[in-house]
């Protein structure tokens, strides 16, 4: 069974919601990845999503976008990501999820970024700019690796092609909770009656994101999503610490077990 | 050729193993919006008739298509056999603004207005669509927000005081490489977040379905007028059009109508910049590879990890790391051929089709004429050749006395 699997069940049979928090690959070093991730996982994160610097994110706000940017200049690589993530595998439970833009899959070659990604320990991958229509082989070639392929679902995300999503999906849905691009906000976003209309058509696990930047945001959200992620209001710290020459990954691990805070208050 | 090459983008958008549409979920539902608006319009006579209408009372069309009497003797002239096939000039520096671009931003903003939207976003590099936008949405009572590189906003300034005189908002984009790409990123992110109540004017033949198709179709008035024109006044087709290629609207508008009259060879030009290497030009026809750029896969420049590459061409219009996926499709099939011209050969056909036909072209069109001037030159003295001349020069006055003092 996957390991992202495995992490959904066992929190469904505790009965516990999920943190999921979102770092910028590279920031601040490939080198601080291994103890960062190390530092997330006990601090309360199930799962991490590591998002591939692109140079060109039309999905990603200021936050996310400056820090892929710095990552780029600093000559972080999907291979560097990889070789970061495998020193760090052998510490962890915590499942990792690829977030990446379809112009580095398709330039590494569908097949070798997959077969790359599985053997750094990768459990799963988000590919935001390819839809459904433009998924189905790599759908297969995840299904075939055993990693699990996660597509979003957005507020505008209706009827049929909502079910071919759901259906499309392995691991976990993720359910954006509002639209346009990542950032933080300032009220908690409104998810339920959506949740509800994916649960009844699957039982895959829902994950929301997208504005989700506070532990009361979290609690909310969980209440009726099995997992919160965190991305901006996550990156914008790391940025925050980096630029005023602070310990980068003690702010990612302080922020995260504050996050953390608003699973327990859902439950 | 068996089958019509025409015959494309299919319902997924395709043109061959090119075009698509790789976005963000959010995007989706607006995209199956404006394909559904599109498709309505098409089959609506009215919506011909309004678009026409404004093509000819407001755009000024048809363009002329003339004979170039002194560059085609210049052409001979340079020739080593001292002969020249007849260059023939499709003047859309005629057309409104000064460009072909206003035949695309009418037609979209009549699209805004089937959707029941008010607000229009688009991107702009040399400001060329800038302008051309603001000025459909100034004629129909849209409200327009214009994304800009602020790199950009610096070297063609004038643009900026037109637009904004124009009514339209212009946002400098600060991100990234602050160009044409970046702002195109900027334009995405708004409309995003905005798509119920705006719509976005893509500028040229890229991006995901159903841009490369609509804006291809909207220019094609370009290429019909051409054949049209050509036939009454030689009783034939010509022998070879030639066309700059950055996005490639100006050359996807000429091309396409002359598609399935397989005898007219097809040549398309990029911007060959200061060098072949990587960053040194804007050819990713001629350079590039196949990848994923914007929402479509077409060639690209990208390095090996995909990431998109540095661009450089004297010409801000063709300061582009893509080109549209029909262009990539004619390029593999062969029905249309790509090449490239320098920075320096464009900034030469500049000043000489100022001083041989009283034209200043836009260095854009510059790239075209380079190449049109060799090629007449190695082609037999009875054969006809067009260059589309797509936009006019004087936006590019002021880059263009600084590089020639160089």
């Amino acid at each position: 069974m996957n390991r992202i699997d495995q992490i959904f069940e066992s929190a469904k049979t505790d009965g516990r919601k999920l943190l999921m928090p979102f770092v910028c690959g590279g920031r601040p070093s490939l080198d601080a990845l291994p103890p960062m991730l190390v530092g997330l996982e006990q601090s309360g994160a199930s799962i991490v999503e590591i998002g591939f610097p692109f140079s060109d994110p039309i999905a990603d706000g200021p936050v996310i976008a400056a820090a892929m940017h710095q990552a780029l200049l600093d000559g972080v690589t999907p291979t560097g990501l990889f070789e970061a993530i495998a020193k760090a595998r052998s510490q962890l439970d915590l499942g990792i999820i690829a977030m990446v833009s379809m112009s580095i899959v398709g330039r590494m070659g569908l097949e070798r970024f997959i077969a790359d990604a599985k053997a750094a320990g990768i459990d799963g991958l988000i590919v935001p700019d390819s839809p459904q229509e433009e998924s189905d082989d790599l759908a297969a070639a995840a299904r075939e690796a055993g990693l699990t392929l996660t597509l979003l679902v957005a507020p505008t995300t209706t009827g049929e092609r909502l079910e071919r999503i759901v259906r499309a999906c392995t691991g976990f849905v993720y359910l954006m909770a509002r639209m346009g691009i990542t950032g933080e906000s300032s009220c908690p976003p409104e998810v339920q009656s959506r949740v509800e209309q994916i649960r009844a058509i699957s039982d895959l696990p829902i994950a929301c994101g997208f504005g989700i930047s506070t532990p009361e945001h979290i609690a909310s959200v969980t209440s009726s999503a099995d997992a919160a992620i965190v991305g901006s209001a996550l990156v914008r710290r790391v940025e925050n610490a980096i630029n005023n020459g602070e310990d980068a990954t003690a702010e990612a691990i302080r922020f995260t077990e504050e996050l953390a805070g608003g699973l327990s208050a859902s439950c | 050729m068996t089958t019509s090459l025409t015959n494309v983008p299919d319902t997924q958008g395709r043109f061959g193993e090119f075009g698509g549409a790789y976005v963000p979920e959010t995007l989706v539902a607006a995209l199956a919006q404006l394909d559904s608006a599109y498709q309505t319009a098409m089959a609506d006579p009215e919506f011909d008739r309004e678009f026409n209408r404004l093509l000819t009372e407001y755009v000024g069309r048809p363009t002329p298509l003339h004979i170039a009497n002194r560059l085609t003797k210049h052409a001979a002239n340079k020739s080593a056999s001292g002969k020249a096939a007849t260059i023939w000039l499709k003047r859309e520096d005629l057309a409104h603004t000064g460009a072909h671009k206003i035949n695309n931003t009418l037609g979209q903003a009549l699209l805004t207005q089937r959707m029941g939207k008010q607000r229009v976003i688009a991107e702009t590099g040399a400001g060329q669509h800038g302008v051309a936008t603001a000025t459909a949405c100034a004629h129909l009572g849209l409200s327009c927000e214009v994304y800009m590189g602020s790199e950009d906003v610096r070297r063609q300034r004038l643009n900026v005081v037109r637009m904004e005189l124009l009514g339209a908002k212009v946002n400098r984009v600060d991100s990234g490489s602050r160009t044409l790409k970046d702002a195109t990123n900027e334009a995405m992110r708004d409309w995003m977040g905005s798509v119920e109540t705006t719509h976005y004017i893509l500028g040229s033949v890229v991006g995901p379905s159903p841009f490369p198709r609509i804006v291809r179709d909207f220019q094609s008035c370009i290429g019909r007028e051409a054949r049209e024109q050509f036939l009454a006044a030689t009783g034939k087709l010509p022998d070879t059009i030639v066309a700059c290629v950055g996005g490639g609207s100006n050359a996807a508008g000429m091309f396409y109508p002359f598609i399935d009259d397989v005898s007219v060879k097809l040549v398309g030009v990029e911007a060959g910049g200061s060098g072949p290497a990587l960053g040194q030009h804007a050819a990713p026809l001629c350079e590039g590879s196949p990848g994923v750029l914007h929402g479509s896969r077409s060639y690209v420049l990208q390095d090996s990890d995909g990431q998109t590459a540095d661009v450089h061409s004297c010409s801000a219009g063709l300061d582009y790391p893509g080109v549209g996926p029909e262009h990539s499709y004619w390029k593999d099939t062969g029905r249309a051929q790509y090449t490239s011209v320098t920075d320096a050969e464009a900034l030469d056909a500049f000043s000489i089709t100022a001083r041989c036909e009283g034209i200043i072209p836009a260095l854009e069109s510059a790239h075209a004429l380079a190449h049109a001037i060799a090629l007449a030159g190695e082609m037999n003295e009875n054969e006809h050749l067009v260059v589309n001349l797509s936009g006019r020069g004087d936006k590019d006055v002021d880059e263009a006395a600084r590089l020639l003092a160089e």
